[in-house]
């Protein structure tokens, strides 16, 4: 009988020694969180119906470790904002990204949501980095669901490389204080 | 139920120049003096003879060269007779005010707010006239033709790509 191909993550960069693997602790962190990313799908529009393919058999977003969506913000690591947001609803999309723990991510999923798309007009947000930081930008109108998961692989990356005191950075607070908000 | 009748009605109850009668469409159309707009209607809905007992629509407009630059253009149908009216009056942009309707259609109530919100014309009466579909700190009314349909907070729009 053929051994099964198992499919194994790479272990980080470290030193080897029989029974002994010494390793960073960022490294470790970041390999655990990457691939289990909890994302909170925050759709308003056609971009969210692309995400809906995209979590279906025939992409299926869990072979990346994000099978388990987080329908509420508190157990998520990752806003995904798929469709265009009006100015009334900026707030709303403020409030859930507040209500995330950290670490948290955010990526801006098509045209409108990075934007504004082509609703340059008095009533659409144009685009959500005005209320939230945006980690990653996904383009297309709507991105076909290879798209979102390449968007998804980059926010992978994002997550496994992060250092730990990311989040304790005076830059970070910076960045948040620039939105209004506080760490 | 034909147009004069109705027509007969309202001129031997208003004088002849607040009302303006327009027959060249299939609608019935009257443009009334403002002052006399609240009364208009009060007649239309409570004559028995009229009977115009449904507000089907109420919105603004805005003609920024005529005289008269804003408008709310009324719709009020007979369900009886199965007969549609249509009002217009005509308002100046240094005081964009008209009598409420709120008194004779409950269903006035959210159309003369929206009204409100694009157009800016205060409905006199109206018992909570504030913004219903835009966001609160608004500081303009969008639908007047004087501001650009386009997002001025956007830095990335460049008028040399867009031809302009």
């Amino acid at each position: 009988m053929p051994s099964p191909d198992y499919k194994r993550v790479d272990p980080p960069e470290g030193y080897t020694q029989p029974g002994l693997f010494a390793t960073s602790l960022d490294k470790v962190v970041g390999l655990a969180r990457k691939n289990s990313i909890w994302p909170l799908p925050f759709a308003t529009s056609c971009c969210g119906i692309e995400f809906m393919a995209t979590m279906g058999a025939h992409y299926d977003l869990g072979r990346f470790g994000a099978e388990r969506l987080s329908f509420s913000p508190r157990q998520a690591d990752l806003l995904m904002v798929m469709g265009t947001i009006a100015k009334k609803m900026g707030p709303v999309v403020q409030q859930v990204y507040v209500q995330m723990a950290e670490p948290r991510w955010v990526i801006a999923v098509g045209a409108c949501a990075s934007s504004g798309g082509i609703f340059d007009t008095y009533s659409v947000l144009q685009g959500i980095d005005l209320v939230v930081p945006v980690d990653v930008y996904v383009p297309g109108c709507p991105p076909r669901p290879e798209q979102v998961i390449n968007g998804f692989m980059k926010i992978q990356e994002l997550v496994g490389n992060e250092p730990l005191r990311r989040r304790y950075s005076p830059e970070y607070k910076e960045l948040l204080k620039s939105y209004g908000l506080t760490a | 139920m034909e147009n004069k009748p109705i027509i007969d009605i309202l001129q031997a109850r208003f004088s002849k120049e607040t009302i303006v009668v327009d027959e060249s469409s299939d609608i019935l159309t009257l443009t009334v003096d403002r002052n006399i707009l609240h009364d208009t209607i009060k007649c239309l809905k409570e004559d028995p003879g009229l009977q115009f007992n449904f507000l089907t629509t109420l919105c603004g407009i805005h003609y920024p060269d005529a005289p008269l630059p804003l408008g709310v253009v009324y719709h009020l149908h007979n369900l009886y007779e199965k007969k549609r009216i249509r009002l217009k009056t005509f308002l100046p942009d240094t005081d964009p005010s008209v009598r409420s309707l709120t008194d004779l259609f409950s269903a006035a109530n959210w159309m003369e707010r929206e009204t409100y919100d694009f157009y800016g014309i205060i409905f006199s009466g109206h018992p909570n006239l504030k913004r219903i579909l835009n966001v609160d700190y608004m500081d303009y009314f969008p639908m007047r033709k004087e501001y650009p349909l386009e997002d001025s907070a956007r830095p990335d729009k460049d008028d040399r790509f867009f031809g302009r």
